[in-house]
């Protein structure tokens, strides 16, 4: 038999649930409306400035987008054969799954508007650090 | 009750999403039908995970009270806190937004939010996915990335908890 507590925490968590929902499913339509509106095929051509505007290109774009971050590697990969430099493939990579501009009205709702503000906003520029590091140390090797 | 359970805000967010769809809907009629067929297949994707998240609230709900919330996860707590940040973070399955009713629990539990912040940074290392990422850059660029990524996570974690009760 179920103790008290635990059907209390069941019960405080459905409703933490049922409270999300709206939030889910208005996140979940925002991002197939991203996907429908910006197609893959107009990445590339967003890409063409120096090695830091690039990275920022990337950043943005990857904050942007959203989705399973298995479509950032295979897009990431095809701007690598477009000859788009690897730490703005890296920044973009990076800032998909860090950054989220779509999520951010239900992080603000659930985590608070402040924390949800800077907190992608760090990400935004770590994005760029990261990608700048990691090509960096891979570089060295 | 809590005050925040009781918000509308979520409803209105998402009357907002509908009316960006409608407006949508005028401008570019045909964009809707792949706009929707593209939600359904991530809410295809996200219904196994609101299941596994509801059963970890059940969980932390249950054992993580707020004195165990404050002394392993709250401002105070020292390592361990960036430990589990890390490593829970790394192995939660599922989009990020799919965490913050667990987070929001743990926050008004008294954990911090420079906690929150690095395990929520950490969402971004997928080890299911990292033969793929390793297929198309290599081990070496897959490796190096994960682990300037936790490296960062808990740099960006101290900054948060830096600004806590000051800017946040």
């Amino acid at each position: 038999m179920m103790s008290e507590g635990l059907l209390l925490s069941s019960k405080k968590s459905a409703k933490g649930i049922f409270n999300m929902l709206p939030v889910l499913l208005g996140v979940v339509l925002l991002i197939g409306l991203v996907n429908s509106l910006v197609p893959e095929s107009y990445y590339h051509k967003l890409f063409g400035g120096n090695y830091l505007i690039n990275s920022i290109i990337g950043s943005g774009l990857g904050s942007v987008l959203a989705g399973n971050p298995i479509n950032s590697y295979i897009i990431g990969f095809k701007l690598f054969d477009l000859e788009v430099g690897l730490v703005a493939i890296t920044a973009f990579m990076v800032a998909w799954v860090t950054v989220g501009v779509v999520q951010l009205p239900a992080e603000s709702i659930l985590l608070g508007r402040k924390f949800a503000l800077w907190r992608n906003l760090i990400s935004f520029v770590f994005s760029i650090v990261v990608a700048l590091l990691t090509v960096f140390i891979v570089n060295l090797l | 009750m809590r005050k925040s359970e009781k918000s509308p805000a979520g409803w209105y967010f998402l009357l907002g999403v509908v009316i960006v769809y409608l407006i949508t809907a005028l401008i570019k009629s045909e964009a809707i039908a792949s706009a929707l067929q593209s939600a359904w297949n991530v809410l295809q994707n996200v219904i196994p995970i609101l299941v596994l998240v509801y059963i970890m609230m059940v969980i932390t709900n249950h054992f993580v009270t707020p004195q165990v919330a404050r002394k392993y996860l709250g401002k105070a707590s020292g390592l361990k806190k960036w430990w589990i940040a890390l490593i829970g973070g790394v192995i939660s399955m599922g989009p990020i937004y799919m965490w913050y009713p667990l987070l929001k629990d743990l926050k008004e539990d008294g954990a911090s939010y420079g906690f929150i912040a690095t395990f929520l940074y950490n969402r971004a290392i997928k080890l299911p996915l990292l033969p793929i990422m390793i297929f198309y850059f290599g081990w070496v660029y897959a490796l190096v990335l994960g682990l300037v990524m936790m490296a960062v996570s808990i740099i960006q974690g101290l900054i948060i908890e830096k600004m806590e009760g000051k800017i946040l």
